[in-house]
């Protein structure tokens, strides 16, 4: 407890003038989405009306994040204490560039998700609630991305989980609720993991606020030792969990394929990108120390994820399944960013978050269509596709280029930066396994085109012969809101493969501006810090 | 004080540890519930056990004349514990559905996601 003679100017932390109009935007992705929520949940019953609110709002929340990104761009990091309490007392939201980076892209895909669900959730899942989980889901999403303070993260992370629940169980089939029981037991424990090191780091340090945390462990002796380091390693542990690093990845695979493709879609594209972004913010910012410390930890662990990933898509047939041991491989080079941990190396694992946010949901989008163009998920089933819409197979195939980190779509520059960065850090092991793992994933996406788009038909289709596919045709889809989303999300890709330059220059600057953290802590706790 | 709480959350932590070992999924939820009680305690113990001091400051100080206990893990013990409530109640209803739609409560039988005997992708083109 703090001597009473120090003395502190009481005039300084009285505050009266009203929060200028501009920082309001720093909670609007947030309120944005509580507000949607909730009325679209009063008008739950109103199953024509929910979409056009859902994706109104959506649409809202993309708008409010590229305006907050603006104003970061414009202004720096900015800061916004709840009823202005000085830091580190109030709870603050502190918007830097990689916050606002990831929940802009996150935004984009969910609005996407939205469309989406509007061709592909039927009126009792609607009824059910479909798009007030998606809303509350991105205010966790958003929140988690936006706060300054961990127990609020922690706060969002749970936000999200409890929307995340409701989104798998959807539809009530025996199979998602095997899954998500499976879900839901392992991410309870890894947020309970969380907490505990949140409790702990509290009795260390007396404060909650990130940035008055970075000081603090900055100004110890040995920042790396004693409790510190247990606290580090419980805080891995859990974000790994939420992350779906090896070995505690199960429940990704379990569970992912289970419900509505757009919801297996959004999850793809944010849940496991949301614990990449608190290990990164933790690590890199908070703790830089003990991730010094355990860099040949985390970067075991990205080598396994990344081939445990890559190896488990070879292995499957079911396309959604599939594609869960890729965002596996994904989480693997993101994690392999955090071990080298220099600023080349982060931005190169936000670029990566990014092209996986996007290039994930819109590889499920696909999926969802193949399932109404071919009548199934399974490899063996899927067959002639090329025929019913060649445009079609053409997305596939940049979703499958990308995703591999094959040039020029959006996977190959940050594969480049991690890759470049790994051998410049002198761990040579961890760049091969990046390159291994995208020649891994490159031979499963192969093998889905070859299948399910190339071959004539069915499995047991003589070669050369084509056999009429039974489901929809493309144009048939073409009234449904399937192409719209995918189409975003797939310029996306290209846009960002060919025109990496502004994406590359907002996570050079996201990375910096964690690692040196002075723009940081000077927002949140004025010129002083 | 603080010892003796400090080893009744080891025993939470080992029960609870044990439960989630189990095999049956009921064993396994109270062994979740048993680990957000003993998280729970951690919290409230990180803030400092003192008895019938009130945390009052007086008048021309800034800070409590003795050590009194922190208010505010006191704040965070209650959010987590409406949090993690809420997600046992969910997870019971989940477990119960899941036992109807099933008919095992025995994780190693819950095979309908991930079947046993899974078939490998096609081999040849």
């Amino acid at each position: 407890m703090a001597g009473s003679s120090v003395s502190v100017d009481l005039s300084q932390a009285m505050i009266t003038a009203p929060v200028a109009l501009g920082d309001w935007l720093v909670v609007a992705p947030s309120l944005i989405t509580i507000l949607g929520g909730a009325l679209c949940l009063m008008l739950r019953k109103n199953t024509d009306l929910q979409p056009k609110l859902g994706i109104g709002f959506l649409a809202l929340l993309v708008v409010a994040n590229l305006a907050l990104l603006i104003r970061v761009l414009d202004q720096g990091v900015i800061t916004m204490v709840m009823g202005s309490w000085l830091p580190p007392f109030g709870i603050a939201f502190t918007v830097d560039s990689l916050g606002v980076t990831l929940s802009l892209i996150g935004s984009i895909v969910a609005f996407c998700g939205g469309v989406f669900g509007a061709a592909t959730v039927d009126s009792t899942g609607r009824r059910y609630g479909f798009y007030p989980f998606l809303l509350l889901l991105m205010t966790g999403v958003c929140g988690a991305f936006l706060t300054g303070d961990i127990f609020n993260l922690y706060v969002w992370f749970e936000v999200l989980l409890i929307s995340s629940y409701g989104l798998l169980v959807l539809g009530n089939d025996r199979i998602q609720l095997d899954g998500a029981v499976k879900y839901g037991v392992l991410n309870l424990i890894g947020t309970n993991l969380f907490l505990i090191a949140t409790g702990m780091l509290y009795g260390i340090f007396g404060t909650l606020n990130m940035a008055d945390l970075a000081m603090k462990v900055a100004a110890l002796e040995n920042p790396a030792s004693g409790t510190l380091a247990t606290v580090a390693a419980l805080y891995f542990l859990a974000f790994a969990m939420k992350a779906a690093a090896f070995p505690v990845n199960f429940w990704l695979p379990a569970s992912y394929h289970t419900p509505n493709v757009v919801v297996s879609a959004v999850f793809a594209g944010l849940l496991t990108k949301v614990g990449v972004y608190a290990l990164i913010r933790i690590f890199v910012l908070i703790l830089p120390a003990s991730r010094g410390y355990m860099a040949d930890v985390i970067a075991l662990v990205a080598i396994a994820t990344l081939l445990t990933g890559a190896i488990g898509a070879l292995a499957q047939s079911e396309v959604r399944r599939l594609l869960g041991y890729v965002v596996i491989a994904g989480i693997g080079s993101m994690l392999a960013g955090v071990a080298v941990g220099s600023t080349l190396a982060v931005s190169g694992a936000i670029f990566y978050a990014v092209h996986s946010i996007i290039v994930m949901t819109a590889l499920y989008f696909a999926a969802g269509i193949m399932n109404m163009m071919g009548g199934s998920y399974d490899l063996r089933q899927l067959g002639g596709l090329y025929q019913k819409s060649a445009a079609f197979a053409a997305v596939f195939l940049v979703l499958g280029f990308a995703v591999s980190g094959l040039p020029p779509f959006s996977g190959f520059w940050p594969k480049v930066i991690l890759v470049d960065a790994a051998f410049a850090d002198g761990r040579a092991w961890l760049g091969a396994a990046i390159l291994f793992s995208g020649f891994l994933t490159t031979l499963a996406m192969g093998r889905v085109w070859i299948f399910a788009f190339w071959r004539g038909g069915p499995e047991g289709t003589a070669d050369g012969e084509t056999v009429a596919v039974t489901g929809e045709t493309g144009t048939q889809l073409s009234g449904a809101a399937v192409w719209l989303p995918l189409g975003i999300l797939t310029a996306l890709v290209v846009y960002f493969g060919l025109q990496p330059e502004w994406m590359l220059e907002l996570s050079t600057q996201g990375a910096s501006g964690i690692v040196e953290p002075l723009g940081y802590l000077r927002s949140v706790f004025g010129g002083q810090g | 004080m603080e010892s003796g709480v400090v080893i009744l959350i080891g025993l939470f932590f080992t029960v609870a540890v044990y439960l989630m070992l189990s095999k049956q999924l009921v064993r396994i939820l109270l062994g979740i519930a048993i680990l957000g009680n003993a998280v729970n305690m951690l919290i409230f113990t990180n803030g400092r056990l003192t008895r019938e001091v009130p945390p009052l400051i007086p008048d021309h100080l800034y800070a409590p004349e003795t050590a009194t206990a922190n208010p505010l893990p006191q704040a965070l013990v209650l959010t987590a514990i409406v949090i993690s409530f809420s997600f046992f109640a969910f997870l019971l209803v989940l477990a119960f559905r899941a036992y109807q739609e099933l008919g095992t409560d025995e994780v190693n039988e819950m095979r309908i996601a991930e079947p046993e005997h899974d078939q490998t992708p096609p081999q040849g083109y």
